[in-house]
Order: C-alpha cells, then structure tokens, then sequence
C-alpha cells in the first residue's frame, strides 16, 4: 500500500488510571494500527502497571479496559517492549504482568508472546532505530 | 438524539450509537435496522451476537479488518469476508453493526 514504513514507538510511562493517558495512548494505538507501520509499543516507569494482570477498578470508579490490550495481536501490534530495571524498582516480575499473545502469519500462525523484557540500554538502542516516537 | 423501541426510549448520540450501552435490547437493534431498511435475519444476529461477545471480552468495537479476521476464524471463512459482511450490513459492518449492536463506533474505523 505505501511504499515507506517507517517505525512507530509509543511510550507509556504513567500508571493506567488517575489521568486519561493510559487509555488514550491505547486507542491512538488502535486507531493508528490501520496504517500498516511498523509499530512498537514500550512501557516503562509506572507504565508497566498498565500490563499488571488482575486489574479491578471497581473502587476507583473507572473503565477497567486492560483487556483491550488482549486486542493488540489482532491489530496485528505485536511488538511490546518492557523495561526491566522499572519492573524492579516497583517490585514486579513478568509473572505478574498480563500474558499477551500473537498469532504470526508468516509461522503457520503459531501463537507468540508479544511483551519482551529489555534492559534500559537496550530500549534505548531500540528507541534510536524509531522514526517517530509519541510519548504519553 | 433518540429512538423509540419496545415502548421505551433509549438516547444516542449525534452519529446515532446508543448513549448508554447497558441498556440496549435486541428491540433496539430491530429498530435501527428497519430505520436503514433492513430487516434482520439470523446471519445479521450471528454478526451482531459476535460483536457483543467481542465487546464484552476486549471492552472495544473492532475496526473492520479486525472484525473480519475474527469472524472468519470463530464463523468459517465464507463468513470472514468483507463480501459477505458488507452483503449483510451495507452502511459497513463495523459501523452499522456496531450500532446495532449497541456498541460504540469502532475504534481505528475512519
């Protein structure tokens, strides 16, 4: 369809609830997913809260909508990077974050794992290889 | 904006998706679709039924291509083509659908 794809990074930084942007990154996302880039998606800081599995948000009085990012492989969004010092300065491990999966196209639609645990270095050579980056 | 259905009334917004998505009723969808001129069949419901389970499990309306890859894996391919979704629901089988289906308009549909 085009002939230049360039790729794509959306930063999340903030936890998902107390302030839209969590959400609002998410549907960007989606949306943006129609344009047939190649798209990434990292999560650091309080960002990776987002991912954390068993949300209830039934006291805050807010959309719980972590099961939208199930939705990401559809969108064919397969590629979800996660800082791994922000995992441990919070306390957390990828056991506690929401398994997301993929099923690849191009593997017999295989289904894969679509976070990834990167170091701070390495995100940050992954963050120099982006055309555009959107940080939320 | 609103509509009227099973003596009832239910608000929309300006594009006409239900306001409030908990109260839908298949009533309101039968209303939408005789005010586009159609009138429902099964295969529309199979269509319908499918988008609500999707909202239920995801907590958005698909974008189209979406919708027709997953209806083709969950219904069989026959059914996961825009040939035979836009047969069904002509005004787009993510918007139209949507609509009757009480869901809001889908997300990354432009």
């Amino acid at each position: 369809m085009s002939e230049q794809i360039k790729k794509f990074m959306y930063l999340n930084r903030r936890a998902p609830y107390g302030t839209i942007y969590a959400w609002e990154s998410l549907e960007v996302v989606l949306i943006g997913a129609a344009f047939d880039q190649d798209v990434s998606l990292a999560f650091l800081d309080d960002g990776v809260y987002q991912l954390v599995k068993g949300q209830d948000t039934a006291e805050v009085d807010m959309k719980n909508f972590s099961p939208t990012y199930q939705a990401l492989g559809d969108y064919d969004v397969t590629k979800l990077f996660v800082e791994k010092e922000s995992l441990e300065e919070r306390g957390l491990t990828l056991d506690d974050l929401m398994p997301l999966t993929y099923e690849d196209e191009d593997d017999d639609w295989a289904e894969k794992d679509s976070i990834k645990v990167v170091s701070r270095a390495e995100l940050a050579d992954i963050m120099e290889e982006q055309d555009v980056m959107f940080s939320f | 904006m609103a509509i009227e259905a099973n003596g009832k009334t239910f608000e929309t917004d300006e594009e006409g998706y239900l306001t409030n998505l908990g109260e839908w009723e298949p009533a309101v969808a039968e209303v939408m679709a005789k005010e586009d001129d159609l009138e429902l069949t099964s295969e529309h419901w199979e269509i319908i039924n499918f988008l609500r389970e999707y909202y239920e499990e995801y907590q958005i309306a698909p974008a189209v291509r979406v919708l027709t890859k997953a209806v083709g894996k969950k219904l069989g391919k026959e059914k996961g083509n825009s040939k035979y979704l836009y047969a069904l629901f002509p005004y787009g089988p993510g918007k139209q659908a949507c609509r009757f289906a009480g869901l809001p308009k889908p997300t990354g549909c432009i």
